[in-house]
Formats: C-alpha cells, structure tokens, sequence
C-alpha cells in the first residue's frame, strides 16, 4: 500500500509541531475569531485524498485499516466500517463491523498494527476492563463461530448466532482467547462498563439494544409481547451483565432493569404562547425562550397507562424500548441514559439496580444518541443522532438545533436545559453528519470536549457555560465522494493520554495533539496531559484528578488572564512568583508557595472570579506540601 | 464455553462453506434465487478476509429478494409521509405538529434517497417515489402483497383527500392520527422484512431498518402524546 497523502502531511505538521513546542510563542494563533470563511466549506472529495480543513490541532498521524479490513475497490463498504474506541496501556482498540483491530501506539506518529481479529457483527463497540475485551454485537448476521458467511438464509431461527455480548482474555494482545458470549433477546448495539467502587470482585455491563426481539425457539425466554401480555417482555427494559473477574467466562446477565416503566410526559416546544405558560407553570426557573422540553416526572408513577386509546395503534408504546447508550459515572453514582425519544438520568450506586430519578424529552431531538457529564457533575451534555448516523444532517438547511448536542444544568437531580451545540461549519449532501461520540479533554477548571460528527469531522468545543458553546478546534475533511453520499467520518473522537484519537470510518485512524491558541494555554494543555489512565472507555466515566504541578496553577493563572478574573497586576504577579518557586527547591520553595497560597486567599475575596482563584490557591498549596 | 479461536484459520473453513451456501441465495424453495452477485462466480480463492470478501461480491453484500422489495416498498411508503408532511405548514394550527412534519419531511426524504443509492449500487428497479404504487403498469409492486393494494399503513385515496382538504386543529388530529397509522405500517414491513429467511442481514438493509424501527417507534410515541393533550383540548 502506498504511502498515504495524510501521512506525509501528518509527518509535516508532527515535525512543526516539535518546532513550535520549543516554546516559540510567536508561532501560536492568538486570533480569538475562528478562520473566515470556514475553511471546512468546500473541501474537495476523496476516499484517500480529500480536502482537509484543520484549526488549532496538530495531525499527528492517520493509518489506513489494515488490509484485511480495507476494500479498495468498494469506498464506504458497511461492512468494513470501523466503529467504536477503547483503550487500555499503550493499545487502542477499533471496533470494526467485521471484527476489531487493534493499534500499539506507544509512537502516536506511527501507530503499528498489533492485532486484525475477524469477527462480523455491528457495531462491534468494544470496552475494555483489565485483561478482558468486551464486543457488541447486534447485527442477525454474527456468529459464535466469528464466520465471515453470516446464517444460512434458510434458518430463521439459528443456534449459530451471537447477538449480544462476545468477552476476550486479551492478556496476549497477539493471542487474543474468546473466552464467553452473553446472548441478550435483542443483541448489544452499545454497551457500557460498569464499576462499582465498593466491589473490586466484579465489574459489570450495561446492554443497550434497540434491535428486534429474537424468537425465543433461538434464545428461550425472549419475549417480544409488551409488559402487559407477558411479564417477561424484552421490551422496556435494559441487561445488566455481571462479570466475575476470578472466572469471567461465567458472566451472566444478572438483572433486567426496567428503568422506563411509567415515563410519559411528551416533549414539548416553547415555541407557542400556550407552551411558554405551560413551561412557565412547570418550573419558574427554567429558561423559557427556547427551551423545548420538559422535566419528566423523577420517579416511576404506579399504573403507567399513558398509552390511553387501545387501538391497534397503541399496541401500548409507551416510551423508550431500550436505550441507545448509556455513560456511566461512578465516581458520583450517576448514570446519563439515552433512550429513544428520552435523557434518563440512573442512580447506579447498586450498579445491578439501576433505578431512574429523572428524565427530560425535547421535540428537538430525535432519537437520543448519548451522554457525557462534567467533570464535576454539575452538567450533562446529550448528543442527537438524528438520521442514524447515515444522514446528511449538517446542510445549510437542517436546523442547528436538530442532530445536535443538548446542553443541561443538573443540581439536585434536576436537569435543566441550557442550549444546543451543533457543529458550526455547514456540510454537503454527500456527507453523514450528526452529532456522535466525543469525550471530556481533561482542562482543569473548564469544561472542554472533543467530539465526533461523522463526515463533519471533529469538533473541540468549550461548555464551560452551559448556555454558550463555542467551538476551539476542529478537524475536517472533504466528502468521501463528490457526486454521491458514500458512508465514511469519524465515529468516535476521545482524548486518552495526551492526545486525541480518532476512529473514521472508512479511513482508519487518526490522532491529533492540541495546540496552543487564544482559546488554549501551552499550560492549560500541559496540564491535560498530566492525566493518566491505565485504560478508558468512553462510556464509563472517570473522576479526574489532577496532580499538583505547576501546569495546573498556571492554568488557573492563564484562564483568569482570559476571563478577567483578577486585575492584570495580580496574575502579572502570580505568574512571577510562580516561576521564582519553580526555581527554587525544598523548604525555600514550600516557603514560597505557603505564602503566595495566603495571597491568593487574600485575592480570592476581591477577584471577579473568585472560585478560580481558589481553585489556584489550592494547587498552590497542594505544592507546597 | 472456552474456545481459543484461531479467527484466521476458522475463517478460511468457514469462508469456504459461506462460499458454498451463498450461491444459493434465498434459500426457500419459494423465493427466487438471491439478487446478490454470486460470491463463488467472481473468486476461487479461499477468503480469508472481511476485505477479500467484499471484494469477491464487489463490496454488495449477499441480500435476498425480501431486501430488495423492502427497500423499493419503502420508497413509496416514505413518499406518501413526505406528501403528508408537506401539507403540515399551511394546513396545521399547532406548532409542535409543523415541527414533527418538518422533521418528517427531511428525514424521510434522505432515506429515500439512501435507498435509491442501495438500489442503483445493486442494478435492481428504482422506483420513482412521485408514481403512486397502484398506478404502476404490469404487476404488483413489491411490499404490496400482502393486503389488498396498499403497503401497511398507507393511507387511501380517500384518506389522503380528507387530510388535504383538512384545515387547523381538525387537520392536527387527522394529520396525527394518520401518521401514527403510517409509522406503525412502517414498523410492521420492518417485523415483516426480519421475519423474512435470510433478509435484513446486508449490512445497509439491517442498519436502515433498525433505524426505521427506532425512529420511527420514537415518533409514534411522541405523536400519540400530541394527539392526547389535541382531544384534551390543550395546545402544546
């Protein structure tokens, strides 16, 4: 295989990135305003060599999948789409609809291949936990045996197929060992790992599916009838897998939550008279204009029966089947589920009992894709994959508040609707583009994402204040195809470690390293950088603490400079003292930072932003000690 | 159940047998033989590979004659909401239901055009989404068998001039109480399209009709709320 274009490119800008790292300012952007025109319009098209439109970020790398992953012949084959990430050590792991892939990245500018594992099945959404390797599969097509040939037409009901969970012991990368299956009534279209910080015995799974139910002649017990005809009903309910970690090939489907029972009120719109008073009475607070939802009720009503009629056509749907995906938080025992046309919010502090303590529904938001908290819990940010994921839906013409990002408040259990994100650059008609799968990026004191959106590329963006998003960074490239809509994009974008990982679709994988611009300090990313994980899935939530250095505290510094949170005079100040205690060692230096630590008690009382300046008081004691 | 696959070593096995089974296609003595290229016909080497595979049927996939009929029945399925749909901006009182419909329209009117693509990709008939059904010369359009003419949930001709002539609150609850109709004829050809041998496994037919089933499940469930708070006599 030739050497790709972008490689040459990524090569490039890898080798001005280690210029521009040796601290020559002068190479930074401070423009505040994003380029104009956007760039991202009017990319030119290709599978291998399109247009590419790129904003403070380095392309570190891309690598096209491997060969027997890559039909050169056919663009965009479904079946050889690469999904979902997990990563664990110096590993990435690639979902792939025929299998996973799996990338040693220990040199992210050239990611080598450590594992092509065939195994059809979408999606194919892998987790990871330790040694063990968790796939999704969903598709009628997966096999136990992991055959390339599908089921034998014929057989409608086949002993053959796995939809639900397949487990790996990937202990030997280069040895991978398929060590269990759970077969689930509607297989796993995602999955999320669940661990539990008072039981280091087990970890378990959280099975969404939204696929149909199977005949219980394949799986016994599957039951497609609704709760009311059949108690045992697949429907309305998500699995949750318990995992042994002494002996995980006997996980097990422990319990079937069912976390929708009595959700009915309907999404709304604000948009009329009647809905604004309607709002209005609901909750005082909520902000009224544009706000298109509604807080559901926090608990299950006894009784349910919101279906009324019972017509044909209510064949009793009464919310959410299942849901899409499910982030989990242990760290603050929350759970953000997106389930069909519903933002759940799950107390999972018994992580075999989830139980739902609250809901919003939005009539701008199609089929709820996913979840992502704020670090410290104080916000939750739901994506729309309106479309599927196969859709245009970044056009001048669709809305930005549709396929988009919904952005809530949560105090006391309570979300409230603050505002959307979308993508801001219009793409074409040939371009699958929604909002999907994206990760915090580990800034202290802002709340900062990395977020994918197909063919849309990726975007950065800042939620800091809920109400105003804004982008900082993207990536994007052309259409795969310049006269059709050929599937292709990023599936997943996640901060791991230090750098930005990106699974496209059609075109492998990509990493990316921030730069420093007005929207972000050297430091600021610095500090990001300070946070380590031994593995991260996306869907499982880590608490992140940050390391007292130095970054920390002159990120705090740099963010106050930003938002005017103290007089310039002081963070000049701050900033100085900062580096004489850096120059000095052992007691001389504690000595230092104890006694600016009690300035900036002093600061904190007459500074604009005073919790920031807290936030910095506390680095700075935490250093000293 | 402990297992050490060798994934390549079983997929060379198993690939072989696939490579036999494919050939035949539908499988059921009823159906005809399967519209996807025969995998065996362009390629004797074993495969051993997604990609050699997908290159051995030209990256189409095996699907069945139940695919193909769900994927042009659907186009006119599709089309119908989108005529409904369209009426919403003039003829509706409530904003909620223009909303809906926008979304409708949009949504329905890039499936159809996914599953024009699917169909030109595999040389089978494109239906033109403008040509009703029952006007179409010659034989039965595909998804139509099984009741009287129409595909499930579609409206009649009679039903479609009703809602046309509707106007403000009465066209909201025709308008509602139709679509729900026709979502949930949508959700029966999907149980139909599963329940067929060997379809919905191509991978764009599987991810379509899921999407459908969802979407679509979604919609029928906000709409009934809509509908309840319209006989309560509430604008929302």
């Amino acid at each position: 295989m030739k050497t790709s274009p972008f490689r040459a490119l990524s090569l490039a800008v890898a080798l001005l990135s280690a210029i521009s790292c040796a601290r020559s300012a002068s190479t930074i952007d401070l423009s505040t305003s994003p380029p104009s025109p956007d760039p991202r319009v009017g990319l030119k098209a290709g599978w291998w060599d399109p247009g590419v439109a790129m904003w403070n970020l380095n392309h570190v790398s891309h690598t096209p999948p491997s060969a027997g992953f890559t039909n050169a012949s056919t663009p965009g084959d479904g079946r050889l789409t690469n999904s979902d990430l997990a990563f664990t050590r110096t590993w990435v792991f690639q979902g792939n609809y025929s299998g996973w892939q799996v990338w040693d990245v220990s040199n992210p500018a050239k990611p080598t291949l450590a594992q092509a594992y065939v195994c059809p099945g979408s999606q194919s959404d892998v987790s990871m936990f330790r040694n063990l390797l968790f796939v999704s599969g969903e598709s009628t097509s997966g096999r136990l045996d992991c055959g390339l040939q599908g089921i034998p037409s014929a057989d409608t009901v086949s002993h053959d197929r796995l939809r639900g969970i397949r487990i790996f012991d990937v202990t030997d990368v280069a040895k991978p060992r398929y060590i269990a299956n759970v077969q689930t009534c509607r297989g796993s279209h995602t999955h999320t790992v669940v661990t539990d910080p008072n039981d280091s015995q087990n970890v378990y799974v959280y099975v969404s599916g939204s696929a149909g139910v199977r005949s219980h002649n394949e799986l016994p017990g599957c039951s497609a009838l609704a709760p009311e005809q059949d108690s045992n009903s697949a429907l309305f309910r998500i699995e949750v897998i318990k995992v042994p970690l002494a002996n995980p090939e006997r996980a097990a489907i422990v319990s079937s939550p069912r976390i929708f029972q009595g959700l009915t009120a309907p999404p709304r719109h604000g948009e009329m008279p009647a809905d604004a008073e309607a709002a209005r009475a609901r909750a005082a607070a909520r902000d009224s204009a544009q706000a298109a939802l509604v807080v559901v009720d926090g608990a299950p009503r006894a009784g349910g029966g919101g279906g009324g009629g019972g017509s044909a056509a209510d064949r009793i749907r009464r919310g959410p089947t299942q849901c899409h995906d499910i982030t989990v938080y242990p760290a603050i025992g929350l759970a953000g589920g997106a389930c069909g046309g519903y933002g759940l919010l799950l107390d999972i502090r018994d992580p075999s009992n989830p139980k739902r303590i609250g809901a919003v529904a939005d009539s701008n938001m199609s089929f709820w894709h996913s979840a992502t908290f704020s670090n410290d819990g104080s916000k939750v940010l739901f994506s729309d994959e309106w479309g599927g994921g196969r859709a245009p839906r970044c056009r001048v013409t669709d809305k930005p508040e549709w396929g988009a990002d919904a952005i809530f408040t949560l105090v006391n259990n309570q979300m409230t609707f603050k505002s959307y994100y979308k993508l801001p650059a219009p793409q074409t008609s040939f371009e699958n583009c929604v909002a999907h799968n994206g990760t915090l990026i580990p800034v202290p004191g802002r709340d900062i994402m990395v977020q994918s959106w197909y063919q849309g590329g990726i975007s950065i963006f800042e939620w800091t204040d809920p109400a105003k998003p804004r982008e900082i960074a993207y990536f994007d490239r052309g259409p795969m195809d310049a006269t059709k809509l050929v599937g292709g994009g990023h599936w997943s974008a996640y901060w791991y470690n230090g750098f930005i990982y990106g699974s496209e679709i059609s075109r492998g994988l990509d990493i990316w390293e921030l730069k420093p611009s007005a929207f972000l300090t050297r430091n600021e990313i610095d500090a990001a950088k300070l946070v380590h994980l031994d593995y991260f899935n996306a869907q499982e939530q880590p608490k992140i603490v940050w390391p007292a250095h130095f970054s920390v505290a002159r990120s705090y510094v740099d963010q106050l400079v930003r938002n005017n949170g103290i007089s310039p005079d002081r963070s000049k100040a701050i900033s100085r003292e900062l580096d004489k205690a850096e120059n000095k060692s052992g007691a001389e230096r504690r000595a230092a930072l104890t006694q600016l630590a009690t300035q900036l008690d002093a600061d904190s009382r007459s500074a604009q932003d005073a919790v920031r300046v807290r936030a910095l008081a506390s680095v700075v004691r935490d250093l000293a000690k | 159940m402990e297992r050490s696959a060798q994934p390549l070593n079983v997929v060379v096995l198993l690939a072989l047998i696939a490579l036999a089974g494919c050939g035949a296609g539908g499988g059921t003595a009823a159906r005809r033989p399967a519209a996807a290229p025969d995998p065996a016909a362009s390629s004797r080497l074993p495969i051993l590979t997604p990609a050699e595979l997908a290159r051995a049927d030209s990256g189409r996939g095996v699907y069945t004659r139940a695919d193909v009929a769900f994927m042009q029945g659907m186009i006119h399925h599709h089309a119908q909401a989108i005529v409904m749909a369209r009426w919403a901006p003039a003829q509706s009182a409530r904003q909620d239901v223009k909303v809906l419909a926008a979304r409708i329209d949009v949504a329905q009117a890039d499936e159809i055009a996914l599953m024009q693509t699917w169909l030109r990709a595999r040389r089978e008939t494109v239906p033109d989404p403008l040509a009703p059904p029952h006007q179409m010369a010659g034989h039965q359009m595909p998804g139509m068998a099984m009741s009287d003419t129409l595909m499930p949930g579609m409206l009649t001709a009679d039903q479609m001039k009703r809602l046309e002539a509707a106007r403000g609150t009465e066209f909201d609850r025709l308008f509602l109480t139709f679509m729900i109709q026709h979502h949930e004829g949508a959700l029966t050809m999907t149980h139909q399209l599963f329940s067929s041998p060997g379809a919905g496994q191509e991978t764009i037919v599987w991810q379509f009709a899921s999407d459908v089933e969802a979407d679509q499940s979604t919609e029928i469930e906000r709409m009934q709320s809509m509908l309840k708070t319209l006989s309560q006599g509430r604008s929302q």
